[in-house]
């Protein structure tokens, strides 16, 4: 049998009871979305998608990624987009394109011609369903991408520790973008507070690799260039190791293991001397 | 490849975020293996630095890690691979303080100092594959 044959099979079994299948769809895919999207929006989404689909046929395309179905596919990434947005699982996502399936299937006569084409319609709407869960999937990483940035704006508090020493503490991973924001966010600090003294804490940063080394120093140099002195506290036993192996080296940078020993250096160096009195006693 | 290799699993390094699960997947295999501390970050980051070069140098490509066991040891075997340029000059790709990019020139170099079996394979136009092991203390 040609495939033109097939699609016009298709378009007559679609057409004729073309409202009837339509309003099972909706009806089906909108049970399958447990009334998170209003049955008319999912009547008005799947009913241009069902327009499309047919147009799409009749100009006899069988192939689901193929130029006739570059409408579906623009609904359909409309579909998937808005459902990944609004929180929907893969599933119900593709469902709304399988559904399609079972509800053709109650309007085959039995015919030979009417299965073959049944077929070809369910391979065609497997492609279509791929297609879904790819924008799907586009769609999250997008989002997580986005959530990814907000994230930067929010893990990178700078402290006052003391007058004329702020403390940056960071925690976990430091790639080039998190450097920016971070770098700004202290330097804007060292002017904001009349700092002198900035202590970069990396106890959360789980590893340094040269592109962290590489970040740090050039926030330390910025810091300098302002007339500030920047010690990098946190280095535990593990770092120290790796930086060694790795080979890189921090120059005449100060740094210490714990922010204790940071904030101890940083006071000596603006001329504070701490000393410690007798203890208070019996303070009831 | 000899010895035992149990189920290894292949990640695709394409943006940022590759090489930040690279690190986290290479953190679980270190830990399954009952890696020190010590070993545990320096496997970590000499995966941080071949993914990097994946993603900057080869354009993409994938990491294959696994645990392997070869003559009562055990270890993890990391295998970067990229469809990429490839390494022109081998021996000045490894000196420290060579870098193609704005690097510190360090990664390649670095990274074979903190693994115990690094191995280099690399044909210019076609791609790099570097394997590199580490073994429990």
């Amino acid at each position: 049998m040609a495939a033109e044959s097939v699609s016009d099979r298709l378009v007559g079994l679609l057409t004729v009871r073309g409202e009837d299948l339509g309003a099972e769809w909706s009806d089906k895919v909108a049970g399958s979305l447990g009334g998170r999207v209003s049955r008319a929006e999912v009547q008005r989404e799947l009913k241009e998608i069902y327009t499309a689909l047919v147009a799409a046929l009749a100009e006899g395309g069988m192939d689901g990624r193929g130029e006739a179905f570059g409408e579906v596919r623009a609904l359909l990434t409309e579909l998937s987009r808005n459902r990944a947005h609004q929180g929907f699982t893969p599933t119900e996502t593709a469902v709304s394109v399988f559904a399609l399936k079972e509800v053709l299937e109650p309007a085959l006569s039995g015919d030979d011609s009417d299965l073959q084409a049944y077929l070809k319609f369910s391979t065609l709407l497997d492609t279509l369903g791929l297609f879904t869960m790819e924008v799907y999937t586009r769609t999250r990483e997008e989002l997580i991408s986005a959530q990814a940035e907000q994230l930067l704006e929010l893990s990178t508090p700078v402290v006052k520790l003391w007058d004329g020493v702020i403390g940056v503490p960071l925690v976990g991973t430091l790639d080039s973008a998190r450097t920016m924001v971070v770098m700004e966010k202290m330097l804007q600090a060292l002017i904001d507070t009349g700092s002198e003294q900035a202590i970069i804490d990396i106890t959360g940063v789980p590893a340094v690799d040269t592109e962290v080394a590489q970040h740090l120093l050039k926030t330390v140099v910025a810091a300098r260039l302002m007339g500030a002195e920047c010690t990098i506290s946190g280095i535990r036993p593990q770092i120290a190791q790796t930086i060694v192996a790795l080979g890189i080296n921090f120059g005449d940078i100060v740094t210490k293991a714990t922010l204790a020993d940071a904030l101890r250096h940083a006071l000596r160096r603006s001329g504070l001397t701490l000393s410690r009195t007798a203890p208070q006693a019996g303070a009831r | 490849m000899n010895g035992a290799s149990s189920a290894s699993q292949t990640l695709e390094i394409t943006a940022n975020a590759g090489v930040v699960q690279a690190r986290q997947r290479v953190r679980a295999l270190a830990q399954q293996c009952r890696f020190s501390l010590v070993e545990q970050t320096k496997l970590i980051t000499a995966a941080s630095e071949l993914a990097r070069n994946t993603l900057i140098h080869g354009g993409g490509g994938t990491m294959t890690g696994g645990l392997v066991e070869e003559r009562g040891r055990r270890g993890v075997r990391l295998v970067f691979d990229d469809r990429g340029p490839g390494i022109p000059d081998v021996d000045l790709a490894l000196t420290d303080g060579w870098t193609s990019g704005a690097g510190m020139g360090l990664g390649l170099s670095g990274s074979k100092r903190l693994v115990d079996e690094f191995l280099l394979e690399t044909v210019p136009g076609q791609g790099t594959t570097v394997t590199v092991t580490k073994w429990a203390r």
